[in-house]
């Protein structure tokens, strides 16, 4: 057992890198880079890419690799996974898979609306149809599931988009919806289910994010905490949260879109309130903790510093929205695309916070950005970018 | 590389209809819940080494493989063409020959023509007439696209005949709801008559009784009386009135069965509707069902399905059941709720229903 467990640790050391972006709001779903290497305030376009298909998903980054997935077809049926060149933008691979759950999502979102995930050999992606599909990093499939095949009311007429989240060993899955809602916990090594436990019977597009050793599952009847390897439940906020925007995770609270912000303290089986902020009212977009401070993008497209301490607000700054996606952050630095293809950088120690470059994509964009070796990725429905 | 060891059941020079080898066989016994996927692993790294000359027989994998299967030899599949192409060796007449034999199962002729497509488009351009009745929906778009093209092009061209026989021929093949919408609207500009009920096979003559209650959504596993019997002269104590069987006639293009219309906007209640389908014979077919609200629908009193998902939107086609009919008469039942929100967008208590084949081709009923 000890002998397995240097062996991983090993295994993941050569693999994985500070630079990489494996996951929506990259380490642990904090949307902030742990790279040393940061982007700058003044951004262009390094390279531009072609996509064939919708998606809002957000690109990953994986050593020099790029993977970004889309869906294509009159029903959105046709499922593509790419991967590319960061240094340039080339395609090294696509694959192209068919849905084999239901395909029908809103108007604004598409089949391609969550973000894979990869543990730095493998890369996982999940469709709004409940396909969910393991490649290594030079395409090879290693496994597939369809889950809506499994259970077949797993599935939102609207369209799902929880992201997946990879900890402690186990590949998490969220499939929640007004009829067969649950979650998943799935051997990356092969596909098959370590747990399946049953959430609440209601539409929720969130994301879990990490804390500690617990992987946090969000929905309208709060934040749950659950061992990654089992499924137990180790903690629960019931307090009720949002269904759209994700926790901010912090060194020391979580941040959950909840009555406003509510910061928590998981520990020892229970939760403790620090305090709650009626007035932060998250948007779509996911807030963040960088630094000392929590960022809130509200639905007006205003972000808001606000204090760690007490949630109090530090000063407020109109951007140029909407927003669909959710800001990431590296150095002092807030990076953040509108609906418009406005790409904004926010520098968070200005006084009053400050937009110190616009860069137009001049197409809708509703994904949220990845970070990764000093560069930034987005995505619109035709193109995958790289700005830096 | 590595050449296949396939054992076609059937391998005859014109028809790949079958083929196996132990690979194939792994990725055939993929199920849910992963079972099979380790064993699918190794096999499909084997079936990857393939050479393109295997193509065909790659395809020919495909035929009997359960969706899940069908995208393990997809995957495979897409490998070996990425290097056929690099390598100009994409067997491309094979390829054709695989196409043009319906007995192929729909899903690996569609795969079969997107490789010619990257092989050869002028091939492909050149087959795509002869899709027009093909049994995939998929491979009708083609055509279908192309005599949407050609329609429009005699319109322009002031050549109202040709249009109208270009955009005739293309909805006789159509199945795909973008292109008959298309087509229909040029039809009807052109003053030509269009039946989109009865090209899509929509039932529109039910029996429809309410209102249940469907208090705290309760209704959805509740058995109302048409549940254990469906007796049209029957009255029984309904959620603020009687609930009486009455008859209703969709009009709609779309044949929309709206409660609303008999029954009024009534929040936090449950319907049913029941119908007769006269089947010319036994055989297999789909029932497609939108519908925005709570539902379950029998057939022959047998449950096929129900979903409890209220108001996040509705399609044609949204659900496809696969059923049995009998040769004659066959009765279908459907339950609809209607939740208790009042938002304006939650004020449809409605469903449509239509029966196809699995192509999306309508199946009408025969004459009593």
């Amino acid at each position: 057992m000890i002998r397995t467990f240097l062996f991983s640790a090993i295994v993941a050391s050569t693999t994985l890198s500070h630079a990489d972006w494996l996951q929506f709001r990259g380490p642990g779903g904090s949307a902030v880079s742990t790279d040393a290497k940061v982007p700058g305030p003044d951004m262009k376009v390094a390279w531009q890419a072609d996509l064939p298909g919708r998606g809002l998903a957000s690109p990953i980054v994986v050593g020099d690799r790029v993977f970004v997935t889309c869906s294509s077809g009159p029903e959105q049926e046709n499922l593509h996974v790419f991967c590319f060149n960061a240094a340039d933008g080339s395609k090294r691979w696509e694959r192209v898979m068919r849905a084999t759950g239901r395909t029908m999502t809103q108007s604004k979102t598409s089949v391609a609306a969550s973000t894979p995930c990869s543990d730095g050999k493998s890369v996982f992606a999940l469709y709004s149809s409940n396909d969910l599909f393991a490649f290594d990093l030079d395409g090879n499939l290693q496994w597939l599931r369809g889950i809506t095949y499994d259970y077949a009311n797993a599935s939102n007429s609207l369209g799902m988009a929880s992201s997946l989240v990879l900890t402690g060993g186990t590949l998490i899955a969220q499939c929640e919806n007004d009829s067969e809602s649950i979650a998943l916990g799935i051997d990356p090594a092969n596909g098959v289910n370590r747990w399946k436990i049953e959430r609440p019977k209601a539409a929720n597009w969130t994301s879990a994010v990490v804390w500690k050793d617990t992987v946090a599952l969000q929905s309208s009847k709060g934040l749950i905490g659950i061992d990654p390897m089992t499924g137990t439940v180790q903690w629960n906020y019931t307090d009720g949260a949002a269904t759209i925007p994700s926790s901010a995770i912090g060194s020391d609270a979580i941040y959950i879109p909840s009555n406003g912000v509510t910061a928590v303290v998981p520990e020892d089986g229970s939760t403790t309130q620090l305090w709650r902020a009626s007035g932060l009212k998250p948007g779509t977009g996911s807030p963040l903790v960088l630094n000392d401070a929590l960022y809130v993008l509200n639905g007006a497209g205003v972000m808001i510093k606000a204090s760690l301490a007490n949630g109090d607000e530090a000063w407020k700054l109109r951007l140029s929205g909407p927003f669909s996606g959710s800001p990431v952050a590296a150095g002092k630095y807030l990076y953040i695309a509108s609906e418009r293809g406005a790409f904004q950088v926010v520098d968070t120690t200005a006084a009053e916070g400050e937009v110190v470059c616009t860069v137009e994509l001049k197409e809708t964009i509703l994904c949220t950005p990845a970070i990764s070796g000093g560069a930034v990725y987005v995505r619109s429905d035709g193109h995958l970018w790289k700005l830096q | 590389m590595k050449t296949l060891r396939l054992f076609p059941l059937l391998w005859l020079p014109l028809a790949v209809h079958a083929a196996t080898s132990p690979e194939i066989d792994a990725i055939h016994a993929v199920d849910r819940e992963g079972k099979g996927n380790e064993a699918a692993a190794k096999a499909w790294a084997s079936l990857a080494q393939s050479p393109g000359a295997e193509l065909p027989a790659l395809l020919a994998g495909m035929n009997g493989a359960n969706p899940l299967a069908e995208n393990w030899m997809r995957a495979a599949i897409s490998v070996v063409a990425d290097r056929a192409i690099a390598a100009k060796e994409m067997p491309v007449a094979a390829l054709k020959t695989f196409l043009l034999d319906t007995k192929n199962s729909p899903d690996a002729r569609v795969a079969a023509f997107d490789l010619i497509q990257r092989a050869d488009p002028a091939l492909a351009a050149e087959v795509t007439p002869s899709l027009i009745e093909d049994p995939s929906s998929d491979l009708r778009r083609h055509p279908v696209a192309k005599l949407i093209e050609k329609g429009n092009a005699a319109k322009e061209a002031g050549n109202e005949a040709a249009a109208i026989a270009a955009w005739q021929e293309g909805l006789q093949g159509a199945r795909d709801e973008d292109q008959i919408k298309t087509l229909a609207k040029n039809l009807r500009a052109a003053k030509q008559e269009v039946d989109l009920p009865k090209h899509f096979g929509f039932l529109m003559n039910w029996q429809l009784i309410a209102p249940f209650t469907n208090a705290d959504r309760k209704g959805f596993d509740t058995i109302f009386p048409p549940e254990e019997k469906v007796d049209l002269s029957a009255t029984y104590p309904g959620k603020g009135a009687e609930a009486k069987w009455q008859a209703f006639t969709s009009t709609d293009d779309y044949g929309m069965i709206d409660f609303n219309k008999p029954f009024t906007m009534l929040k936090e209640v449950t319907g049913y509707a029941y119908t007769e389908f006269n089947s010319a014979e036994d055989r297999t077919a789909e029932l497609r069902l939108g519908c925005k609200n709570g539902w379950k629908v029998w057939l022959n009193g047998e449950l096929l399905f129900g979903r409890d998902e209220y108001h996040r939107g509705m399609k044609l086609d949204q659900y496809k059941l696969p059923i049995h009919l009998k040769k004659g008469k066959n009765s279908i039942l459907i339950k609809c709720c209607q939740n208790e929100q009042t938002e304006q967008w939650t004020v449809e208590w409605q469903f449509q229903m239509r029966v196809c084949d699995a192509t999306g081709t309508a199946i009408l009923p025969a004459a009593e």
